[in-house]
């Protein structure tokens, strides 16, 4: 496991339109003024490119700034400086063609299911028949077909978490963002909605951006794992997973599995 | 009504019966005078022999006060808006509207009689003025507690303002809202009355002071009676308007 299979992968072996980048990342920095202090620097230095199709994981110590870099990716954070490409232009502001996921669910009271899962398409003005169908379709892909007219109130945590997903992906966004989708929910449903995630993404094909704090989670669900490192963040390491598709959970018992864990907790520094 | 609800409402009628019989029984071994204190079968008879008067007169102080209450809701609600989304506007007009809140309503009622007239119009200004406080306050505090990521949500699909006010500020701020607004609906009930204290042709508040003056202590207590009912029917109305509105609200717990 490692830089062998890395060039490999690095060089198109996965991904046909490796030559072009998707995402280009350079030299991101971001620092916050804080009164009467010296400004908080949250990033100092994050570099890497992101490919098409692929779901990239930033693994890092809570507090390192991967939410920040998340919003910066995501335009609703401007960095204080460096270069934030997708699709060959710079995110400056919010992109509606992303679609977001957070650590809760977010979803609204008030909506059903099926409402909130149309938000997005309301916002842009798509909310159609078309829409209609596409909703309870993906509805029914998470398994959740017959909760379409229920209130997220009656949902369990899981359950809510997939609304917000499907709410993520209903106008077909290229890039999803994904800060710790998962970290509320119980280690089960934990590991279905990670399964969920790489069925979803090999039907739609999308780009996923992915934050989490465990180590199992990024190798499992990643094509490539970009470890930051304590604050002030910069790239630990970037660590190709080629683990074969489709994923299993027996995976997480085979020794390139557990090599991969080992390599992303040394770059965290928690083991040696 | 569930059976639970069937229940629920048993233990407070229970109380009621309680009170009234102690009450009763109290008024006849001891031979309390009718004018100090009329006993409940004293003021059931008055409802009775007066019920007419009763329904004639509830009339006006029925209309003050819904009128007053929606004029407040109607008029409150977009001025807690622009409170609650521009920081000029709230440094500008919540000293106002604070200061103004801090004036007894008793003490402005002969002026506001002085300017509207003895008739409807100046109770129902009243209780707007009583009413219209809770309803902007609580509603400035509805939006303003709109859950921060809801807001990103939309701002990251580029949401214009109004799409971001009818969609997530609006509804977010409206469990607030009824909560105001219950506490308006029965203080626009005691602002028709003080009006109607202060000077009137008509009204419950009317009739209880002229059977007050009149020593008619049982007919005073029957337009009490029928004063309270009248509050516990607008916020019972308010509260169906609530459950109509925001059928989420107890959808989790069904
Ligand atoms: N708007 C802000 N203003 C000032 N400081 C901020 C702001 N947002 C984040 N920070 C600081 O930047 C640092 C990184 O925060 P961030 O939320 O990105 O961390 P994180 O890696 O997502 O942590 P966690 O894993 O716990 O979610 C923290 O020290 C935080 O205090
Ligand atoms: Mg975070």
């Amino acid at each position: 496991m490692g830089a062998a299979t890395r060039e490999d992968i690095c060089s198109g072996a996965l991904t046909p339109r490796a030559s072009v980048p998707f995402g280009h990342f350079k030299d991101v920095h971001q620092a916050f003024a804080q009164s009467g202090r010296a400004p908080l620097v949250a990033i100092e230095n994050i570099t890497f490119d992101l490919q098409a199709g692929h779901l990239v994981t930033l693994l890092g110590p809570s507090g390192c700034g991967k939410t920040t870099f998340l919003k910066i990716v995501g335009g609703l954070l401007s960095a204080s400086s460096g270069t934030i490409q997708i699709n060959g232009r710079d995110v400056q502001e919010p992109q509606p063609d992303f679609g977001v996921v957070f650590q809760q669910a977010n979803l609204m009271p008030w909506r059903t299911v099926l409402a909130n899962v149309l938000f997005p398409m309301e916002i842009l003005r798509r909310a159609d028949a078309e829409a209609v169908r596409a909703a309870k379709q993906m509805l029914t892909l998470v398994g959740l077909a017959g909760f379409e007219h229920a209130y997220p109130s009656q949902l369990s945590g899981g359950m809510q978490q997939r609304v917000a997903l499907c709410r993520a992906l209903i106008h077909k966004p290229k890039l999803l963002l994904m800060d710790e989708p998962f970290g509320a929910l119980d280690e089960l449903t934990r590991m279905e909605m990670q399964d969920l995630l790489l069925d979803i993404r090999r039907k739609t094909g999308a780009t996923v951006m992915f934050v989490t704090h465990s180590i199992s989670e990024a190798v499992y669900i990643s094509d490539a794992i970009v470890v930051f490192s304590r604050r002030p963040a910069v790239v630990a390491d970037y660590i190709n997973v080629d683990l074969p598709y489709p994923r299993a959970s027996e995976m997480r018992y085979l020794p390139a599995f557990t090599a991969l864990e080992h390599r992303a907790g040394r770059a965290l520094g928690i083991t040696r | 009504m569930t059976r639970g609800a069937i229940k629920n409402s048993l233990f407070p009628l229970l109380g009621v019966a309680v009170i009234l019989v102690v009450w009763q029984l109290y008024t006849d071994v001891f031979a309390i005078s009718r004018i100090v204190l009329p006993s409940p079968l004293d003021i059931f008879d008055a409802c009775a022999a007066n019920w007419d008067a009763l329904l004639r007169q509830s009339w006006p102080t029925f209309s003050e006060s819904v009128l007053g209450f929606l004029l407040a809701v109607v008029v409150g609600i977009p001025f807690a808006v622009c409170v609650a989304s521009s920081r000029i506007l709230n440094l500008t007009l919540y000293p106002i509207l604070i200061a103004t809140q801090s004036i007894p309503k008793v003490a402005i009622a002969p002026i506001i009689l002085v300017w509207f007239g003895l008739g409807m119009q100046s109770k129902l200004v009243i209780a707007f003025l009583v009413a219209f406080f809770p309803i902007v306050v609580d509603t400035a505090a509805g939006i303003r507690a709109t859950p921060p990521a809801l807001l990103e949500l939309a701002r990251s699909l580029r949401a214009s303002p109004l799409q971001i006010f009818l969609k997530i500020q609006f509804p977010a701020a409206l469990p607030f809202i009824f909560a105001g607004a219950k506490v308006a609906v029965t203080l626009a009930v005691i602002g028709a009355v003080i009006g109607e204290f202060v000077g009137s042709v008509s009204g419950l508040g009317n009739l209880l002071l002229s059977a007050n003056s009149q020593l008619d202590s049982a007919l005073a207590w029957a337009a009490l009676v029928w004063l309270s009912a009248l509050g516990i029917l607008l916020f019972a109305a308010v509260v169906v308007a609530e459950r109509i509105v925001m059928p989420w609200s107890d959808a989790g717990h069904r």
